[in-house]
């Protein structure tokens, strides 16, 4: 039996939105509960949230969830069947694979690339962006002129010329999209830096003495992660297609390899009789593409204006 | 320590931001630099912290000639700023605790926790502040944590840029007490920028009137309450800071 | 006399996602052809009012109020078309900083006339002359050089104004001015406010300056009401302001430092709970 004497514990709710926290952990936490909740305002966000959110179970459990092999087919007695057909939910392809199963492992590459672009380029553009804004002179000047250089080239184009030279295979297209996605990134930071450099916190931080490189790392950095994060979601959409377009062109995953766009690429001598086989990946990446705009609109409106306030 | 700034001329573009300014402050001194816009005495708070350029004229801070915009350790720690706009002058992602903690990490002061709430204390804000954000903090309690930001360093010098024209009359006064309250436990020296003769008269003892980037006259505050003053544009100033009256009303 | 605005029970709240928030609270007073002076710390509804009265108040801003009238007219009534025609030609506001209250992509002159072209029908060189006029009563010594500037080529106190000019410019019969010297210098302040005085008198006009500096407010007003939390805690004659009776109003009195009082420390406010009731 409980004491009646003792007080009741505190809500969740309330131990996250006190306007009293008592560490620094707690404060973290309450700041990012009072985001999420402007963003889960917005049902569409929330949307696209869920649909990233079930990209990403469907890759991480893609071996539970696969009813059939995704490479391996039925070349014997199930070649090009329709969707709907008995236990093959949509369809088969050319060489009798399970579409959706190919769906579901396909995810996992999509989901990489993704990663490891954002993971790769963010963080660079980041850098180099800071740098030149706070630096400003002829630092500012040469890493701009070397990002305009970058920006110069249209982007799949310059994915193209990579590959060529790599030579084709998933990993190359990673490296090559990386490496023409950086340089809005960079912008976008350095105009950020722009902005804050001259306000009085950051003079006041120079004042007590700071190295240049740890007011750029820990005072101007994080002021440029929202609308980073905000945009490199947005981006999302953008590199899954790159990464498609590379594949369609045979010059991304190599088949046998079940990446959505080398599927378009090997199934576009079917597109008219045989639909299902182009249209189901096509699908798919529409799907994703849609859900990272949602997040990423989403993002923009709960990280960015009111916090630029706040 | 005392500030001798000598013939100091700072120009920013072309434009003359400063022409020619000499300043003497001694130890322990609350010296205050009084003028309207464009008058050049933020800048001079700014040239002596290193942050505006310096084209003509010497600074030194304790017989230490300071040149260019380099500032040693030692000075970094000696020498605080407070700014004037409250709402600017905390990083708006970063906790109190965490504001307070980096002066102490850059020049590696241990013993930081205890540090964090004594300066806490000394400012009046109590410890339920510590791990606040800036936005839910009022103008004058982001004032104090600026104060107290400026004070976790044990400095000697404050230089106070308009600290209180930001906030209201009634916070002001508190803000002001608190200054004054600090600068005798710690005997610092202070040099405080205003455009409120009030305000400069009740803190300062000595004060310098600068007008379009030149000191046009330099006097001891109770000077300026008599109306022993030299020049016009001084008594000018007096005048206005009176209010509104139609006698008052040039032309 | 028939007072020139009515004011009774007047409030502004603002629905937030955290709950109601209250800026005025049922707040009464009367505006003849005079001068009224509000004053009151941020937060107190001051600026809130003077745009509830311009009908201002940005959305989702709700005002009521049990009567609003100007001038004979029912200002709680009023739709779109009749604010417009009301605003500029009968009622006028002046705001804090020019810098931010001058269209920065038209020249002065272009402003004041497009006010004048907007409520009367005049020609466009009528409209010019009037401008003209308009910035000499100001005092702008150059009045056909400034017509052409920009708002960024000049200095604050022409700016400022310049905006009065630009608001003063149909003869409206109730100006407020909300913090209208508050971004100035001290010596242009006077200069500006001279300027306000002079034109006030000579047209009648009825003003509301609203300020947070009671000293100010006090030695150029006849009435002060002070605002505390939504509510006027204090309504007197400037002249009576040393026989205040709200502790509020004292302790704003007092807590300024004066020059050539010696009070260390300054006397502070302490906020008591009964004034925000």
């Amino acid at each position: 039996m409980t004491d009646p004497s003792l007080p009741a514990p505190e809500s969740w709710r309330d131990w996250l939105l006190t306007a009293e926290p008592h560490s620094r952990h707690q404060a973290r936490l309450g700041r990012a509960y009072v985001t999420w909740r402007r963003f889960s305002d917005n049902h569409l966000a929330v949307t696209g949230l869920l649909i990233i959110v079930a990209l990403v179970l469907v890759a991480v459990f893609a071996d539970v969830l696969a009813p059939h092999s995704a490479t391996f087919g039925n070349l014997a007695g199930a070649r090009l069947l329709p969707p709907g057909s008995p236990g093959f939910l949509l369809g088969t392809d050319d060489q009798g694979r399970d579409i959706l199963s190919r769906l579901i492992v396909g995810s996992r590459i999509t989901l990489a690339v993704v990663a490891l672009v954002a993971i790769i380029a963010a963080p660079v553009g980041l850098l180099i962006g800071t740098v030149a804004g706070f630096a400003g002179g002829y630092v500012d000047a040469v890493l701009m002129r070397i990002t305009d250089i970058f920006l110069a080239f249209p982007k799949l184009i310059l994915a193209l010329a990579f590959v060529a030279a790599l030579g084709p295979g998933i990993e190359n297209a990673v490296i090559a999209i990386a490496l023409t996605s950086w340089p809005p990134y960079a912008r976008l930071a350095r105009a950020e830096t722009l902005g804050v450099r001259n306000s009085d916190y950051i003079a006041a931080v120079r004042l007590m003495g700071a190295s240049p490189a740890r007011i750029v790392v820990r005072h101007i950095m994080p002021m440029c992660l929202s609308s980073l994060i905000v945009r490199v979601t947005l981006d999302m959409a953008g590199i899954i297609l790159t990464a498609a377009g590379l594949g369609f062109l045979g010059l991304g995953a190599q088949p046998p390899m079940p990446e959505w766009g080398t599927m378009i690429a090997s199934g576009r001598r079917f597109i008219l009789d045989q639909w299902w086989v182009v249209t189901m990946p096509g699908l798919a990446i529409l799907v994703v593409s849609l859900g990272f705009n949602l997040l990423g609109d989403g993002l923009r409106d709960s990280l960015d204006p009111r916090e630029a306030g706040r | 320590m005392t500030i001798r700034i000598e013939n100091l001329s700072v120009s920013f573009d072309g434009f003359r931001a400063l022409n020619s300014v000499s300043i003497a402050v001694d130890k322990g001194e609350s010296f205050g630099l009084v003028g309207e816009s464009g008058s050049g005495k933020s800048t001079l708070l700014r040239a002596v912290s290193g942050l505006a350029p310096v084209s003509g004229g010497t600074i030194a801070v304790n017989g230490e000639a300071l040149t260019g915009s380099r500032r040693s350790r030692a000075f970094r720690r000696a020498v605080q700023m407070v700014f004037q706009d409250p709402y600017a002058s905390l990083h708006p992602r970063q906790t109190v605790d965490r504001q307070l903690l980096e002066p102490l990490a850059i020049h590696g002061i241990g013993d930081t926790e205890r540090r964090i709430l004594q300066a806490l204390d000394e400012v009046g804000l109590g410890h339920s502040f510590r791990f606040r954000y800036p936005h839910q903090l009022s103008g004058g309690q982001r004032q104090r944590v600026a104060i107290a930001r400026a004070l976790i360093v044990e400095p000697a010098i404050l230089l106070l840029d308009e600290p209180t024209s930001a906030l209201d009359a009634s916070v002001q006064a508190e803000v002001l007490n608190l200054l004054e309250e600090v600068r005798g436990r710690h005997n610092l020296t202070f040099v405080m920028v205003s455009h409120d003769l009030g305000v400069v008269t009740h803190m300062c003892s000595r004060l310098a009137v600068m007008k379009a980037g030149e000191v046009v006259e330099t006097l001891a505050a109770a000077d300026l309450a008599g109306g022993r003053m030299v020049s016009d544009y001084t008594r000018q100033l007096m005048v206005a800071s009176k209010g509104f009256s139609r006698e008052a009303v040039p032309g | 006399m028939k007072p020139l605005l009515t004011v009774r029970n007047l409030s502004v709240t603002y629905p937030t996602r955290t709950g109601i928030v209250e800026a005025v609270r049922g707040i009464s007073f009367e505006l003849g052809r005079e001068r009224l002076g509000i004053v009151g710390e941020s937060g107190s509804g001051k600026s809130q009012t003077g745009r509830a009265i311009m009908g201002l108040t940005p959305p989702p801003g709700i005002v009521r109020a049990d009567t609003l009238s100007f001038s004979g007219i029912d200002l709680t009534q009023a739709g779109p078309a009749a604010w417009r025609d009301m605003r500029g030609s009968r009622m006028a506001m002046i705001l804090q900083d020019p810098k931010f209250s001058l269209n920065p992509v038209m020249t002065i002159g272009r402003q004041i006339t497009e006010t004048l072209r907007r409520h009367e029908n005049v020609t466009k060189r009528e409209a010019r002359r009037r401008a003209l006029e308009m910035l000499e009563a100001v005092q702008i010594t150059d009045p056909e050089r400034v017509f052409g500037l920009y708002p960024f080529e000049v200095s604050g106190g022409m700016g400022q104004r310049a905006m009065i000019a630009m608001m003063l410019v149909c003869g409206p019969e109730l100006l407020i001015a909300d913090e209208p010297t508050s971004a100035l210098d001290v010596t242009v302040q006077l200069e500006v406010l001279g300027i306000l005085d002079r034109l006030v008198r000579d047209n009648g006009m009825g003003l509301i300056f609203i300020s947070h500096d009671l000293r100010l407010v006090s030695s150029f007003c006849d009435r002060v009401l002070v605002m505390y939390a939504g509510r006027i805690v204090e309504e007197l004659a400037t002249a009576d302001l040393s026989s205040a009776k709200h502790p509020y109003t004292q302790g704003l009195l007092d807590c300024t430092p004066r020059i050539g009082e010696s009070r260390h420390p300054l006397p502070v406010l302490e906020r008591q709970k009964e004034w925000a009731a």
